[in-house]
């Protein structure tokens, strides 16, 4: 079956003044037609600059160096940045939410004028038009009284109404993909609820899929199908939803999901994952993690950057030589 | 629901501080531009310091017989109409310009920097007053202020660093009154408050270390402002006198033999703008080194 | 709002009267009796009926203490006498007006030239940056910092004035006269004034386009899919004009500055040369009255700048 998009061996490279920064190392992904997944990892692992190179808005000193995007059949890395192709996919097509909701709304722009222009840009709509449907799409998302609010500049709304106006132009020419990079993280807890479950709302009503990049494995175990881990650079342990939380099997993963809050821990300590991530400019031959590892044994020192391979469970596979499931008495402590 | 307690860590706070200066040397070396500048500076330097044993005559030294001569190899740019090299009197400038430009940045660094303090951790009535009065002070275009003083003062050098000085206060007042205030709203200042620390203190072991960063890139730029404006209170002939030599007073000197002898005010003005371009390469440099946010973008 | 221009303008009168209390009391420090020595430049003082001199002394009400002399000048001022001068023998009111339109014209013109360019090289370089565009734009605006404004002067007048001989290279004609002659003696003048003016607001202009289109908010404008010149012109131009616009009040600063110089080498008869000409003569009254507009001129403008803020910058509220 062919994927709605799929991500292959994607290298994006900084050219820093510390050296080469290996952000997106190999990283491949697919997400199909109406699907929900989550990219995790801790920041700096590259799970933005994976989105940002999806989209080709990858800015001086970055640059992608190697992979391919197929959207819909095509490798949309082929087209240029900046050329026609590429822009009608970026917002009309594929749509990108970002981190910060305070910063990401031009502040000196009316709502009516951020949302209209991707509206006349895309849909090929006039002003008059424009304005109705950007009105529609606030009421949708739900901001009070949109018509006295659209001529509205940004700062007059609060963070979670911002990202909520972002959710509305994220969506507003019907694109099959919407991107969420950490959607909810500058938000306090019952914001950040009220929108995921409102972002899922809309992108099933819009019959887009949504991919979730977070830091918190408990944004996506609720609304993702599928869950990739990220760490410097690399993809280390994929699978379904179920498995990746019932049956983790990368340390990382393990360490992820024990500092997380779970109803079935109620009661246990959070255990933080030790050390810090590692400089991504420097990167050892060998597996990225083994500084922090808790199963390290003598074979990941001496080896290479080990493979992802497959293990039991749907579509699971992971970046370990350590079988960790016979290693000891697994899982969650 | 919660935030995951994952060890969150930026990669500046991974690198060892060690590499900060390296990484300061590396950012701020990497453009040869710089080094361009850095030789104009270390050249001003060396003659400023060995300029009599370097300038073949002295700088008032008049010889009648070679009036207006032509660059030869007797004088390397030629005299001027009382026979004086010119050559050696661009050796002597340097001295000048540069004694001038340190003096009158150092003086006025310290001065603003203790008002712009003062006035940032007081604040009230204090600060209005001095803010204020430094906004009047900024009402007057640095080189008519410069002028008015040097009008009053008189020529000469010590003149013109008083002048120029008080012409350059504000600017560093603004500055540090404005880094006082924001640093003084940190957390850890206000810690320190709790623990009774006196404001002394503070200020000197607290928001002095922060506030020197733009000090060093101010410092830099600006001593091209002041080169600037101290060859032109000397064109305007209310500057540095005789027997001082300055650049300014050279290029208006040769302004009568323009048709004739050019070199005799091009050539100082050439002087002016190397030292000056070189100045604010370094200190824009210096501020894009410092500050991370900026990296990379010259 | 109106609140705040209010308030703004009572500080601005507050700053303008610190400025009247600094052009008068440095000014008074000045060095030698003025009054003496412009009667010494014309006639044997020793000669004189010593009730003459007296006479003098009152007419310009010297011999009242300081402090009076302070109090009738701002006074005097209030009701718009700007006192006589000493070496004119002629109110300084009417001096200032014959001289004050010649500094505008030159001055203003030298503004207005040098925003557009400035803005445009600025923004062009941003866009293309590490190109060989932003290099050669780079060195250049640093040069144009740097280039003393006197120096610049000469190698015009030796360029295009003595060697070409296209350009007058001395005095100022009004363009009611003559607006061809007048457009003339200009050119030389504006470009020795706005060089600086375009380096300058090149640079600043460049730095705030590389901060702005670094913001989140232009990477969502890029997000939609919006071509480059729709990303520039709404998203990026508007934000990035913000600090320039804060420094036009400054560049006010820079015009009268670059006055003084220029109108002294080009023999404009603006109020730089009038400046510089009563320092040497010590003519106080001219020096404060002159000293004193331009001053006024500059804060009012800032003060203009600040209140008209709001309309670029949603953000600025007047509380």
């Amino acid at each position: 079956m062919e994927r709605l998009l799929e991500v292959k061996d994607l290298k994006t490279y900084f050219n820093t003044d510390d050296g080469l920064l290996k952000a997106v190392d190999g990283v491949s992904f697919y997400v199909d037609e109406q699907e929900i997944i989550g990219v995790v990892g801790e920041s700096g692992c590259g799970k933005t600059v994976t989105q940002l190179s999806v989209m080709q808005l990858i800015a001086r000193p970055g640059k992608i160096v190697g992979g391919e995007v197929i959207f819909e059949g095509r490798d949309i890395l082929k087209y240029k940045p900046h050329g026609e192709e590429m822009r009608a996919i970026r917002g009309g097509k594929i749509a990108m939410i970002f981190q910060e909701p305070m910063t990401s709304l031009n502040p000196v722009l009316t709502l009516n004028q951020q949302l209209s222009e991707s509206l006349m840009l895309h849909l090929k709509m006039n002003k008059e038009d424009a304005r109705k449907r950007a009105i529609e799409l606030l009421r949708l998302v739900g901001i009070p009284s949109p018509e006295a609010r659209i001529d509205d500049y940004p700062h007059q709304f609060s963070g979670g109404m911002r990202q909520r106006v972002m959710i509305a132009m994220g969506l507003s020419c019907n694109p099959k993909i919407l991107i969420a990079d950490e959607p909810t993280t500058a938000l306090d807890v019952t914001t950040q609820a009220q929108l995921l479950e409102l972002m899922t709302e809309m992108v099933e009503r819009f019959r887009s899929s949504l991919i979730i990049v977070t830091h918190n494995l408990g944004v996506v175990a609720r609304y993702a199908k599928r869950i990739y881990i990220m760490y410097a650079g690399k993809i280390v342990e994929e699978g379904t939803c179920k498995e990746i939380f019932k049956h983790p099997r990368h340390p990382y993963t393990i360490g992820l999901l024990n500092s997380v809050p779970r109803l079935d821990t109620v009661g246990k300590r959070l255990v933080p994952i030790e050390g810090l991530p590692p400089n991504l400019t420097n990167m050892p031959d060998y597996c990225a993690f083994l500084p922090r590892c808790p199963y390290k044994t003598e074979k990941c020192r001496t080896s290479p950057m080990p493979d992802l391979r497959d293990v039991p469970g749907e579509g699971h596979r992971v970046r370990c030589y350590v079988d960790i499931a016979e290693v000891d008495n697994v899982t969650v402590k | 629901m919660p935030e995951a307690k994952v060890i969150v860590a930026k990669e500046a706070d991974v690198e060892p501080r060690i590499n900060e200066w390296k990484r300061f040397c590396r950012v701020f070396l990497a453009r040869k531009i710089i080094w361009l500048a850095l030789f104009v500076i270390a050249l001003l330097l060396f003659t400023a310091v060995f300029g009599p044993w370097l300038a073949p005559y002295k700088p008032n030294e008049q010889n009648l017989a070679d009036s207006m001569a032509p660059p030869s190899r007797k004088h390397l740019l030629g005299t001027d109409r009382l026979g004086i090299d010119t050559f050696s009197r661009l050796i002597y400038g340097a001295r000048t310009a540069l004694i001038v430009g340190v003096a009158t940045s150092f003086t006025s660094a310290i001065v603003g920097t203790l008002l712009g303090m003062v006035a940032g951790f007081m604040g009230g009535v204090v600060n209005t007053v001095i803010m204020r009065f430094m906004d009047a002070l900024m009402g007057f275009p640095m080189i008519v202020l410069a002028l008015l003083l040097a009008g009053v003062l008189g020529s000469g050098m010590l003149n013109i660093i008083i002048a120029l000085t008080v012409a350059n206060v504000p600017g560093y007042t603004r500055l540090m009154c404005g880094m006082t205030l924001s640093v003084k709203e940190n957390d850890y200042i206000m810690a320190q408050r709790s623990i009774g620390s006196s404001s002394f203190r503070i200020l000197a072991k607290h928001i002095f270390p922060n506030t020197l960063q733009p000090m060093v890139v101010m410092l830099t730029t600006s001593l091209g402002g002041i080169i600037l404006a101290e060859a032109s209170l000397s064109f305007l002939g209310i500057g540095i006198v005789p027997p001082d030599v300055a650049w300014g007073s050279m290029v208006a000197d040769g302004y009568k033999y323009l048709q004739t002898n050019p070199i005799l005010s091009f050539a100082p003005g050439i002087c002016i703008m190397l030292v000056v371009f070189s100045f604010n390469i370094i200190g824009d440099g210096l501020r894009d080194a410092l500050d991370p946010r900026l990296r990379g973008t010259l | 709002m109106l609140s705040y221009i209010v308030r703004r303008l009572l500080w601005g009168l507050v700053i303008i009267w610190l400025v009247t209390l600094i052009v008068f009391f440095v000014i008074r420090l000045l060095p030698g009796d003025p009054l003496l020595i412009y009667l010494a430049q014309n006639q044997d003082i020793n000669s004189m009926p010593r009730e003459q001199i007296d006479a003098l002394y009152r007419e310009y009400g010297l011999d009242k203490p300081i402090l009076v002399q302070y109090a009738n000048w701002v006074f005097n001022l209030l009701r718009g006498d700007l006192g006589l001068s000493i070496t004119y023998r002629q109110n300084v009111g009417k001096l200032m007006l014959e001289r004050l339109p010649v500094t505008l014209h030159v001055g203003m013109t030298g503004f207005i030239v040098s925003l557009v360019p400035g803005v445009l090289v600025g923004l062009i370089a941003a866009m293309r940056r590490a190109s060989w565009i932003d290099n050669v734009v780079t060195i250049i605006s640093y040069t144009g910092i740097a280039i003393p404004v006197f120096w610049l002067a000469y190698i015009l007048i030796y360029v295009f004035g003595l060697r070409l001989k296209w350009l007058p290279i001395a005095g100022y004609v009004s363009p009611f006269e003559d607006f061809w002659l007048s457009t003339k003696h200009l050119i030389m003048p504006v470009i020795c004034i706005s060089l600086p003016g375009i380096a300058a607001t090149a640079r600043q202009m460049r730095s705030s386009v590389l901060e702005i289109a670094s913001q989140d908010y232009v990477r969502t404008a890029w997000s939609k899919g919006l071509a480059e010149k729709a990303v520039v012109c709404r998203h990026i131009l508007k934000n990035s004009l913000i600090p320039i616009i804060t420094l036009l009040g400054m560049r006010i600063g820079f015009i009268f500055g670059g006055s003084v110089i220029v109108e002294n080498i080009f023999a404009i008869p603006g109020m730089g040369r009038l400046l510089v000409g009563s320092i040497f003569a010590q003519d106080y009254v001219v020096i404060q009255a002159n000293a004193l507009i331009m001053a006024v001129i500059i804060i009012l403008s800032n003060l203009l700048v600040d209140i008209s803020y709001g309309w670029f910058d949603p953000r600025i509220r007047y509380d």
